[in-house]
């Protein structure tokens, strides 16, 4: 008859208490944020200050400390959606091609006549030979550049396509090597971004993937996304060139192998500088904001060994010439090298500011992205906003809570108030599952829990109708209160699992804000499934065992 | 005997089809109506459909629109809309605005030059000003979410469609996502009525609304297919009208909670998701009401077989299921 069995009996109770005592750290939000807060820079730095060591003591450490994550919509922060211009690396791919293909080609030079490369997309080679008869041999000669590419999907293909028609030499990255190529950028990209935003310092960053060519960038806490983009926007590429001479406008002519760039130290100043450098910030190990002898502020850098030894060499050779620093292709100074600098360390001097330094060397120490980015959407919330919205759905969660309570109670009396515990318990498990697996609340995700009040006590509702549908028919209380369970029970299912199909709908399609709706939803059904088929059954039956009732009111 | 309230009297004897041509008309009605509406007077779609940056602002002095209309004047920022922003939460001396800016040019949201001369000009004339929040969307991302949307209701219309076909016959399926239509439809005529900023929180509450309103509607269902097989004989029309009668206690204090909650949630949290839990408020009312008079009286028009048996194919799996734990 009424009955569920001990070892049941115990894991529901279990199951409650361990979602309760998962949700409690929820209720004292900040000092268990502190305590974490703590740890984690502890276990980064290896060392606290002493309001560290009170933040971590406020909280004991045998007690759950996992919290629900606060969306950017109630944290404050800032969003950016970004694209990658993954194609900018091919034409730096073809630009790194050239050499060789002069070469190779320049060997047979004989047969095929003088090479010279013409204008073409930005990610094509073309080579104009002399000789245009030998066109296929020219083809030929440049297939020996090729690589096969080495992924699952691009098997048996070759890095590059090379086409010859009339006269011209025609070299494009092949499909499969595009994409690894992509593929390739994007991994980089996310990883620069990551080091960028953690040398920032911030808390929890979300930094992900999405679709083919674009990262998403949460970061809580910090002020704009305007400061966000100026620190991830910037591609921080360094180079060091030798100084062919200096120009007036940017359209001077600047001869075979060479580019003109502007200079930042000098108002519509041009350098022309050779356009191989002699090394590059790839082969940095360090840089750090430092002063100059003048006391203004700088960069100072460390090169690994490769990057040292061109540099020695290179310095060696050209005392007295002048050497350019190029960041994102501007001069940013170009001083004349003084002496021999073996040591692979250096200065970077400019006109910068103090923050300025700071962040230049934090974007070398990150190294540089490897293809530019725009931003498609961007979203800043302020703290202030977020905390009004925190206050206002905690208000309205009482008050619905409250009314939801009273009617029931109102309606049903004692079982009333047995839906209205089990209730209690669903908000607490739904904040201890999410506190577990780390889910976000967001705005539309209090909402969500809102709506739960609503809904959860339709299934009690639903099995309260029907037990007292039995009463009518006369049967004993403890035959309708199992047959109101039993019958209610169809009704029960499908009602929750269609809405279950359109959350996880919504979950797998949406994104941010309405994501967190989504999963507060989820969880919220499959709790309150759970309290209203378990928990208050469980009630129902424990208060049934003791009383004994001959009729009951519902 | 103890007090109870009751909504809706022990036993009911209403004819839910007495009205028929009055309650389908009207039905039919407000969806033609809904269509041509948002035909007419268009949606007013926020910056995640249509690109575009909005800031909110917050004041201490009473917001001046025509004064922030001349200070963004000579930007050049093509179509900007300023609207104050009421919410009985805020403080007295609290205005907030929310200023709209059309989308820029080319594929960025937008450019940290365009933001910082917005907020200095602001800045100039309300020194008080703070920007408590800014949005930006590029047009090629806004274009995509249009599609996710649309997806996402479609994605979320067809499972249901399946998963009462499964569970039921093909019959009910037509009449439950029927009344679904109905409902989504209306409720985005609302939005073109009232004007209210269509974003991609209202496509969350959209969904949110079918989830709703089929669990009301599987529920009448539910009964409806346990009675058909009890009562042989009985016209479908009286099966339907007695299914809905029984289940209409539970469907009025089900729909009664939910609103409680909600309404709570509409006054009391806050301007931002206001028209979130609007569109949700609106969904369980209209939701309910289909539930009872749009669902069944399709499904009675199309006819159900009763020589087969309409038994709940799962129904044996869940008592078992049921009576186990009893043990």
């Amino acid at each position: 008859m009424l009955q569920i069995s001990l070892w049941k009996r115990v894991l529901i109770i279990a199951v409650c208490l361990l979602g309760m005592a998962m949700a409690a750290p929820n209720l004292f939000y900040n000092r268990v944020e502190g305590h974490n807060d703590a740890l984690l820079a502890l276990e980064r730095t290896g060392a606290l200050s002493t309001e560290q060591v009170a933040a971590r003591d406020a909280w004991p450490g045998w007690l759950p400390s996992g919290l629900v994550n606060l969306g950017l919509d109630l944290r404050g922060g800032a969003h950016l959606l970004a694209e990658v211009h993954v194609t900018e690396v091919y034409k730096a791919r073809m630009d790194a091609l050239w050499p060789a293909a002069r070469a190779a080609l320049a060997a047979e030079r004989a047969t095929i006549g003088a090479i010279r490369r013409v204008a073409s997309p930005e990610d094509e080679l073309r080579i104009q030979i002399g000789n245009p008869s030998e066109i296929a041999r020219a083809v030929e000669i440049a297939r020996t550049l090729a690589t096969p590419v080495v992924t699952l999907t691009g098997v048996g293909q070759n890095d590059i396509e090379v086409s010859g028609e009339g006269d011209t030499l025609t070299i494009r990255l092949s499909e499969a090597e595009r994409a690894a190529t992509d593929d390739r950028t994007m991994q980089q990209s996310l990883e620069i971004v990551r080091r960028r935003v953690d040398a920032a310092g911030t808390r929890e960053p979300t930094i992900m993937r999405q679709g083919q060519d674009r990262i998403l960038i949460q970061v809580p806490g910090i002020g704009s996304a305007a400061e966000l983009k100026a620190l991830i926007g910037t591609t921080a590429k360094l180079t060091f060139h030798p100084v062919v001479g200096r120009a007036g406008d940017a359209n001077a002519v600047a001869g075979a192998g060479n580019i003109v760039l502007p200079a930042q130290d000098q108002n519509d100043g041009y350098y022309i500088l050779d356009q191989v450098p002699v090394v590059s910030g790839d082969e940095l190990t360090d840089a750090r904001p430092d002063t100059d002898q003048n006391g203004y502020p700088a960069v100072s850098f460390r090169f690994n060994p490769t990057g040292a030894r061109a540099f020695g060499d290179y310095t060696a050779a050209n005392i007295g010439s002048p050497f350019a620093i190029v960041l994102d292709n501007e001069v940013i100074s170009a001083p004349v090298i003084q002496s021999h600098i073996p040591g692979g360390s250096g200065i970077i001097t400019g006109r910068f500011t103090v923050q300025e330094a700071t962040d230049l060397a934090l974007l070398l120490r990150a190294g540089a992205l490897p293809a530019g980015m725009t931003f498609l959407e961007e979203r800043t919330i302020g703290p202030e906003l977020g905390a009004d919205s925190i206050e206002a759905g905690r208000i309205a969660a009482i008050v619905g809570l409250t009314a939801v309570v009273a009617f029931m109670v109102l309606s049903y009396g004692l079982f009333g108030a047995f839906a209205a515990a089990a209730l209690l318990i669903n908000i607490a498990l739904v904040f201890g599952v999410m506190s577990m697996i780390g889910g976000t609340l967001t705005l539309p995700g209090i909402a969500g829990i809102v709506l739960t009040i609503g809904m959860a006590v339709d299934a009690n509702v639903l099995v309260f109708e029907r037990i007292r549908e039995e009463l009518k028919h006369a049967k004993g209380p403890a035959r309708a209160i199992e047959l109101g369970y039993q019958k209610a029970m169809s009704a029960i299912v499908d009602a929750n699992v269609t809405t279950f199909l359109t959350a996880t709908i919504l979950f797998v399609l949406g994104a941010g804000p309405v994501r967190g709706f989504a999963v507060t939803l989820l969880i919220g059904i499959l709790t309150s499934v759970f309290t209203a088929i378990w928990v208050t059954r469980l009630m129902v039956v424990l208060w049934f065992a003791r009383r004994r009732p001959k009729q009951i009111e519902l | 005997m103890a007090f109870r309230l009751k909504l809706v009297p022990e036993v009911t004897h209403f004819d839910f089809f007495r009205h028929q041509v009055l309650t389908f008309g009207f039905s039919v009605a407000m969806v033609i109506a809904s269509i041509v509406l948002v035909l007419t007077m268009g949606l007013n779609f926020g910056i995640d459909f249509r690109g575009g940056t909005t800031i909110r602002t917050e004041s201490t002095q009473p917001l001046d629109v025509g004064l922030y209309r001349d200070t963004l004047q000579p930007l050049n920022l093509g179509d900007v809309s300023i609207t104050e922003v009421f919410d009985p939460n805020f403080d007295a001396d609290q205005h907030v605005g929310m200023i709209r800016i059309q989308a820029q040019e080319g594929d960025e949201a937008v450019t940290p030059e365009t933001l910082s001369a917005i907020e200095a000009a602001l800045q100039v004339v309300d020194p008080s000003v703070k920007f408590v929040s800014t949005e930006s969307v590029g047009p090629k991302v806004s274009g995509e979410l249009i599609w996710t949307a649309i997806w996402s209701v479609l994605a979320a219309t067809g499972a249901i469609l399946v998963y009462i076909w499964l569970r039921f016959e093909w019959q009910f399926s037509i009449g439950a996502v029927a009344a679904l239509v109905h409902d989504v439809v209306v409720t985005v005529g609302i939005f073109a009525l009232f004007q209210i900023r269509f974003d991609l929180t209202i496509i969350a509450a959209l969904l949110t609304i079918l989830g709703y309103s089929i669990n009301d509607t599987v529920i009448v269902f539910d009964r409806l297919r346990e009675n058909l097989v009890k009562y042989k004989s009985m016209p479908l029309r009286e099966v339907m009208n007695l299914s809905v009668n029984e289940t209409l206690a539970r469907t009025v204090m089900t729909s009664g909670t939910t609103l409680i909650a909600l309404i709570a949630l509409l006054v009391l949290g806050g301007d931002v998701i206001r028209g979130f839990v609007f569109a949700m408020t609106w969904g369980v009312i209209i939701g309910t009401y289909s539930s009872v008079f749009v669902a069944k009286n399709i499904v009675l028009f199309l006819g159900v077989n009763r020589d087969k048996k309409t038994e709940d194919p799962s129904a044996k799996f869940f008592t078992e299921k049921v009576e186990n734990a009893d043990n």
